[in-house]
This record gives structure tokens, C-alpha cells and sequence, in this order.
């Protein structure tokens, strides 16, 4: 005996078949090439999130050329203190070598930024001055070498 | 006369439906079978393999040794160009002062970056900290589970990114983090975020934070190597990650955290 199918649902049949198809080609346009390949993303945007440009060179492209402030500063209580923490990014230096592009910061302020008396720096962290106090009216860098802070000048 | 015409224009209509229908089927069949056959997980993508032979990273960030001077702040918006308005950061550090009475005064104009002025005087201290902030780099994290369309995601080295091209800057992802890590960027307006300098860690250079941090208390390293500094001092050192009790999974630690943290 033949199976009698109603022709309503042949035709609903067709239509969940056609509108399947289309998610599924629609789909195949939409989701992008590398969506998945390791994960619920693009996998491309892995190698977008790795190309912006550096800005800060790090400290060994510094002493490539500085040998002479490397030594200077192992002496010294700064020894830890990376070059590009005072004198900020130093890429664009690094390529172009002009002094112009690298920061030489000076005043009382700056060097406060790390050496101000405050009750929430812990003591031994860091040498703390009260800037109220200390010399005032004269600039750090008159009395101290900051790459040998503890080397006074005359 | 007029009959057979419109006979013959019936007949033609059909042929050209069907023509078209022929080939709208075929072209469909033969996209289904293409995508099909360049990789069979057209439908889903629940499986994350995670490669064994990567970094897993983690970071810490010893309170004791953090002086407030705003370095790491200043350097993170220069190094990812993130945006100058005093509301837009990456990683900031706020002051705390625990007073005597108890109240706690919580306080980080700039996000640090000009540096921090003790307003409350000192014999009403009762105790006072720093706490640098940035992205915790959750393993279960919350941003990730809400986003709806996949565009902020854990990288196989455990870092949160975010996909700029495919973000569509609905906002969820900052709500939804609990650490008030993430802003919508102004100029891109899409979700930005610390990235742990992903574009630094793979020229194999430190996040730039880290880079300019004058005291070393901010660290970051693999996981997975159990020789690594990091793990080492996660060894010697009490550390607690912020929140615990929302299980987001958070790989930043804290050494010397105190309760009064949020």
C-alpha cells in the first residue's frame, strides 16, 4: 500500500528545505574565513591584534647606542629603572636618532611623581623628600645626577 | 488569436521559472557543498583547542612595592594610543586611605598619571596603599560570555582580546565586566581594553607598563612553566585575585591585597 503524503506537508517540506538552504548559503557569505579556527572568533584578529606599531623600544634598544648611560646607572640606585620610564617612548628616537624625539624631563614635579612624601608609598619602596622642605627653589637635577642620584655635583 | 498568444506567453514565463529555479538550486547546493568540503565545522565551533606549547600567561602586581607615581598609566595610553580624556584607561591606580574611624577614602585623579597628593592627614591614617588596575585576563570571564557576536575572545596565550573589525560596540562587555576594565573608544567606537600589549609580547618585549614600572611591582609570565618568576612568586607570596567570589577566573594577582580593595 502505497504511503499517502498530504500535499501540505510535501510543500512545508520544500519550504523548510528552501529557507535551510539559504541560512546555509547566506551563512557561507557571512561568517567570515577564519571565524572558528581556533575558537568562537575570527582567527585573523589574532594577527590585527599583533600588528599596531611600538611606541616604547625597551630598554636594550636604548643601550645599544647608550653604553656609556648603562654603565653610568649600574652604579647607581636607578640601576632598575628602564631609560624609557623618565624619557618616555623612545621608538620614534630609535629610528630617526634625533634627539628631538625623546623626552628629558626636568623640575621638581617630576622627580615628585616617584620621590614625594606620601603615607601610602611603603617606606622602603622608594626614598621619600618633603618637597616643602628640601631645597626648595632649586631644581633636582642642579645637586643630583638622576643616573647616579647619589652622586652629587658640586 | 489573443488566446494562443497568451498561451504561448504562459509557456515562456514557466520555462524561464523553471530555468530559474534550476539554477538558483544549483548555485545554492554547490555553496552548501563547498563550504561543506573546505572544513566540516560549518555548524559549530564549541570546541577551544588550547595549545599546550604556547604561554599561558598570569600577572602580578605586589602592592607593597607600587609608589603611585603614574608611570605604567601614562605609559599604557601612550604605547596603545588610548584615548587622552581622564575617563578612558586601560590600567590606572587608585590610593587607598583606611582612616581610623574606619572609613575608607578611595582616590585616583587621572587615573595617577599626575602623580598622587595625600589629602587626608596623617595621624588620621590609619592605613594607606596603592593599587594599580587593569584588565584581570579572566579565563571564565564574564565579558566574553556575553558578547553576542564573537568578537572578544581568550587568545591561546590566555589574553582577552578584542576584534575591532567584527566589535558592533553594543556595550555589553563593559557592563558586564566586573573590574571596570573596558570603555568604548570614542574615535573607533568599539569596545577597547588592556591587551597585555599582545602587538609588544609577540616582538618578545614587555607590556609596556612593565617596561616603564620604576619598582618592578608589576610582573607578567607563563603559567604553564612552573620555573617561571612568576610562578615562583606566586609560590612565596600570599596573592588573592580581586572579587574571588564572582569565579571569573581572573589571572592577575595581588600581593599584599587588602580587604578594603573592590
Amino acid at each position: 500500500m502505497k504511503l499517502y503524503i498530504p500535499p501540505q506537508l510535501t510543500r512545508l517540506a520544500l519550504a523548510f528545505a528552501i529557507f535551510i538552504s539559504l541560512f546555509l548559503v547566506l551563512r557561507h557569505f557571512l561568517v567570515p574565513d577564519t571565524f572558528g579556527q581556533y575558537g568562537h572568533y575570527r582567527g585573523a584578529s589574532l594577527i590585527d591584534n599583533a600588528q599596531p606599531e611600538i611606541h616604547y623600544a625597551g630598554q636594550q634598544a636604548c643601550f645599544e647606542c647608550h653604553q656609556d648611560i648603562q654603565d653610568l646607572k649600574a652604579q647607581d640606585v636607578h640601576s632598575e629603572i628602564h631609560c624609557e620610564t623618565c624619557h618616555g617612548p623612545g621608538q620614534k628616537h630609535v629610528l630617526s636618532g634625533e634627539s628631538s624625539d625623546i623626552l628629558k624631563p626636568t623640575g621638581r614635579e617630576f622627580c615628585g611623581l616617584c620621590h614625594a612624601m606620601n603615607a601610602a608609598k611603603q617606606k622602603n619602596a622608594v626614598f621619600q623628600v618633603d618637597l616643602k622642605k628640601h631645597n626648595i627653589g632649586k631644581n633636582c637635577i642642579e645637586c643630583h645626577n638622576p643616573h647616579q642620584p647619589w652622586e652629587m655635583k658640586k | 488569436m489573443s488566446q494562443s498568444t497568451s498561451a504561448m506567453g504562459n509557456e515562456k514565463i514557466k520555462s524561464s521559472r523553471r530555468k530559474f529555479l534550476k539554477s538558483a538550486a544549483t548555485l545554492a547546493g554547490a555553496t552548501i557543498g563547498y563550504s561543506w568540503l573546505k572544513s566540516s565545522q560549518v555548524l559549530l565551533f564549541a570546541a577551544e583547542p588550547k595549545d599546550e606549547s604556547l604561554p599561558w600567561y598570569g600577572i602580578v602586581i605586589d602592592i607593597e612595592k607600587c609608589i603611585g607615581c603614574g608611570s605604567c598609566a601614562k605609559a599604557c595610553k601612550k604605547e596603545n594610543d588610548v584615548p587622552i580624556e581622564p575617563f578612558f584607561f586601560r590600567t590606572w591606580i587608585e590610593q587607598y586611605t583606611v582612616k581610623n574611624d574606619g572609613s575608607v577614602n578611595i582616590v585616583s585623579p587621572n587615573g595617577g598619571i599626575d602623580g598622587f597628593e595625600q589629602t587626608v592627614p596623617d595621624e588620621d591614617i590609619f592605613k594607606s596603599f596603592f593599587v594599580p588596575k587593569m584588565c584581570n585576563h579572566c579565563s571564565k570571564s564574564p565579558c566574553i560570555q556575553v558578547c553576542p557576536v564573537g568578537a572578544t575572545y581568550d587568545s591561546p596565550e590566555g589574553v582577552v582580546l578584542i576584534d575591532e573589525k567584527y566589535c558592533i560596540g553594543c556595550r555589553y562587555c563593559v557592563q558586564a565586566c566586573p573590574y571596570g576594565c573596558r570603555f568604548i573608544h570614542p574615535v573607533k567606537k568599539v569596545a577597547n581594553k588592556c591587551t597585555l600589549c599582545y602587538h609588544r609580547l609577540k616582538k618578545n618585549l614587555t607590556p609596556a607598563c612593565m617596561e616603564v614600572c620604576p619598582t618592578g611591582a608589576r610582573m607578567y609570565g607563563n603559567l604553564r612553566d612552573k620555573n617561571s618568576e612568576l610562578v615562583k612568586f606566586l609560590k612565596e607570596h600570599t596573592t588573592q585575585v580581586l572579587r574571588p567570589n564572582l569565579n571569573t577566573g581572573a589571572k592577575l594577582y595581588y600581593n599584599a591585597l587588602s580587604s578594603e580593595v573592590r
